[in-house]
């Protein structure tokens, strides 16, 4: 995994409440065994028309945001189905990073395996962000992570993030390698497990 | 039992507790992961994943595969048309072979839906962790275990160590007192709770379904109910097991025999909730309050009594919520204020993890009994396992659907996400048991609203969407 650290890049306003994983990435490209190649159907049925042709009026259509790398939304961004081909599309794209008040548990926890960073902040603040991306259109955003830190034009935020899932992204850590360093106490588990509960 | 040495816990904190391998510093904790279903679409990616780094399957007795979400609903024997969709079938069948996991293939009468064929086999067992690459796995929390959706990243990561890296979740105890009221169903039941917390509500959260509607239920009407905590935001949705739970997995072909059923039965006993535990978040319901529901938006929160009228975007007063009312409606090809009883519809589909169960195909069995689909309507029953198919067909509810102008089809996802060849047309309005109202969920421009199996069925005779009291 890509790790992440320091960002600073084009930021997209798409403001929306509850964009669930179907629309970021319909269905009819999960028939994929690929990670790879979603971004161009990223938002899919919003982007384009049936046709196929792209919607001048859908903001990721719209220089300069078509290289934009991180997006600024509403809350409950990724719900719905548990799909991982919506991080993976969104990181096709080029978006590393998302700014919403709050997402869903499954899309937020696919996000770190995938290199992603989903900050979450207050919606006051988001409003401020969200305001100045879209005033200002291609206007930089910067994204800190050792430092927890955001900066949009003259102001900064400061956000969490839990210590396990910043290292790990700090250093593009591989969750089943640190795992298997505790191949020990899983051995230990499944050998009382056996004993006191064999019918599982 | 409390006491000063040992407070008490929740079910939730009673399953999580019994499979901490380890506890890091911030609190992160590395679980063990019981029982693991796997299906073709999100599945491929962690088995390339796995032969990349040349790890293998942990346990590979521990997993169940089957293919659900691309499988054709007719013509079976042709095989599937749909090259992509094929070669992700085949794709899990090479790598169950490979890795030596067990897989119900198209051919096998046990092939179904995961959420359904896992209770089925008796799979799904009170007290235990299972995952799937799937957010209905929240279905398998009607037996009391603690079932949760993950991404292919966590499916590759309990393949390869039958294990996940998580926080505890925090808990909601959702308690419906009372009696339901005739014509009203579990499905009504979740969809009142959603509509209630909204669809963010439980983010955070593993809920408990608890009080006297909820122990009144049957197996099916648990599962139809946890099932849908996803679309209230928890990944998971409990049900403490009791007789009814017993009684339906005993003598299941997975299930604990002889005098490991007495041991089994003894700790499922022991995980319901102590009496004071406390909950992070408490909402209670009454039985008697809530009505038949239908969807009326694109999120589940977007519930209304089917005697209401759509909503009006100008009385909302948050401008966020108006602006998704609006959006909602637009997309839906509603006007605000109009009775939802005069809303007419195209199609019918009852199936999907959420109501595809023998009950449910009973329930809808009860309203077609003797009457006619609408003229111009196209109605699709999907079993939702080919077990569920053969009770039924044993029953003679077949001949009772196709009498009535019903499509009775071969078990699998189908309609409710669309990914074989069973979908609306853009414009196109359904009555559907299933759980989503997305934008799209059921085909591009497709307008779907929810409901429960006799709403639909309902809806199908009528031709609108309809009160299922004046059936009855």
């Amino acid at each position: 995994m890509k790790p992440f650290t320091t960002l600073t890049a084009i930021a997209a306003p798409l403001p929306m409440m509850n964009v669930d994983t179907d629309m970021i990435i319909p269905k009819q490209f999960l028939r994929t065994i690929k990670r790879t190649g979603l971004g161009i159907n990223l938002f899919n049925d919003m982007r384009y028309d049936e046709q196929g042709k792209p919607l001048a009026n859908f903001v990721l259509n719209r220089e300069p945001f078509t290289r934009a790398n991180i997006l600024v939304t509403g809350e409950n961004f990724g719900c719905g189905s548990s799909r991982e081909h919506a991080p993976w599309a969104l990181l096709d794209f080029g978006l590393r990073c998302v700014i919403a008040p709050s997402y869903a548990d499954i899309f937020y926890n696919n996000c770190f395996k995938n290199g992603i960073l989903p900050i979450i902040l207050p919606q006051d603040q988001i409003d401020e962000i969200m305001a100045r991306i879209t005033e200002q259109p291609g206007a930089e955003v910067t994204i800190d992570l050792p430092e927890q830190k955001i900066i949009s034009g003259n102001k900064t935020y400061a956000f969490d993030v839990e210590p396990f899932r910043k290292n790990c992204l700090v250093h593009g850590l591989d969750d089943i390698g640190l795992t298997l360093e505790k191949a020990k106490a899983i051995e230990t588990y499944e050998e009382t497990r056996q004993k006191q509960k064999a019918w599982m | 039992m409390t006491s000063a040495s040992s407070p008490a816990r929740t079910l939730y904190e009673k399953i999580w507790d019994d499979h901490v391998i380890h506890r890091g510093e911030d609190g992160t904790c590395l679980i063990y992961i019981d029982r693991h279903l796997v299906h073709e679409v999100t599945s491929p990616q962690a088995f390339e994943g796995l032969r990349h780094a040349a790890r293998k399957v942990h346990r590979p007795e521990a997993t169940l595969a089957v293919a659900d979400h691309n499988v054709p609903t007719t013509n079976r024997a042709e095989g599937i048309a749909d090259p992509e969709s094929r070669l992700q079938v085949e794709t899990l069948s090479e790598n169950c072979n490979e890795f030596g996991i067990k897989l119900f293939d198209m051919a096998d009468k046990r092939q179904g839906i995961v959420h359904i064929i896992g209770p089925e086999q008796g799979f799904t067992q009170p007290g235990m962790t299972i995952v799937c690459g799937d957010s209905h796995t929240s279905t398998h929390g009607a037996f009391g275990a603690l079932a949760f959706g993950i991404g292919t990243s966590e499916v590759e990561h309990v393949l390869a160590t039958q294990t996940l890296i998580m926080k505890p979740a925090k808990t909601m105890l959702v308690r419906i007192d009372g009696e339901l009221p005739v014509g009203v169903t579990a499905k009504d039941m979740i969809l009142q709770v959603i509509g209630t917390i909204g669809t963010a509500g439980g983010n955070g959260h593993v809920i408990e379904y608890a009080g006297d509607a909820v122990r009144a239920l049957s197996m099916e009407g648990r599962m139809t109910m946890c099932n849908m905590s996803i679309e209230g935001g928890a990944r998971a949705g409990l049900v403490a097991p009791d007789e009814t739970t017993f009684n339906y997995i005993k003598g299941r072909p997975m299930a604990p025999k002889e005098e490991l059923w007495d041991k089994a039965v003894s700790y499922w006993k022991s995980i319901a909730s102590d009496e004071g535990a406390r909950y992070d978040r408490e909402v209670i319901l009454n039985a008697a309050d809530i009505a038949p529901i239908v969807t009326w938006g694109t999120s589940p929160e977007d519930v209304l009594p089917i005697t209401d009228n759509v909503p009006t975007p100008e009385n909302e007063p948050d401008e966020n919520k108006r602006a998704a009312m609006i959006r909602a409606l637009d997309y839906m090809g509603l006007t605000a204020g109009m009775k939802l009883q005069d809303v007419t519809i195209d199609k019918v589909f009852i199936g999907s993890c959420t109501n595809g169960r023998i009950e449910d195909l009973r329930e809808v069995a009860k309203i077609a009994a003797g009457k006619k689909v609408a003229a111009g309507i196209q109605a699709l029953i999907v079993p939702g396992s080919g077990l569920v198919k053969e009770q039924a067909e044993q029953e003679g509810l077949d001949k009772i659907f196709l009498d009535a102008g019903f499509e009775w089809r071969e078990p699998g996802c189908s309609m409710c996400l669309a990914m074989n060849a069973d979908r609306l047309e853009p414009g196109e309005r359904c009555a559907s048991t299933s759980n989503r109202n997305f934008e799209g969920r059921q085909g591009r421009g497709g307008r779907t609203h929810l409901m429960s199996p006799a709403m639909a069925a309902a809806a199908a005779i009528t031709g609108k969407l309809s009160d299922v009291r004046d059936f009855l």
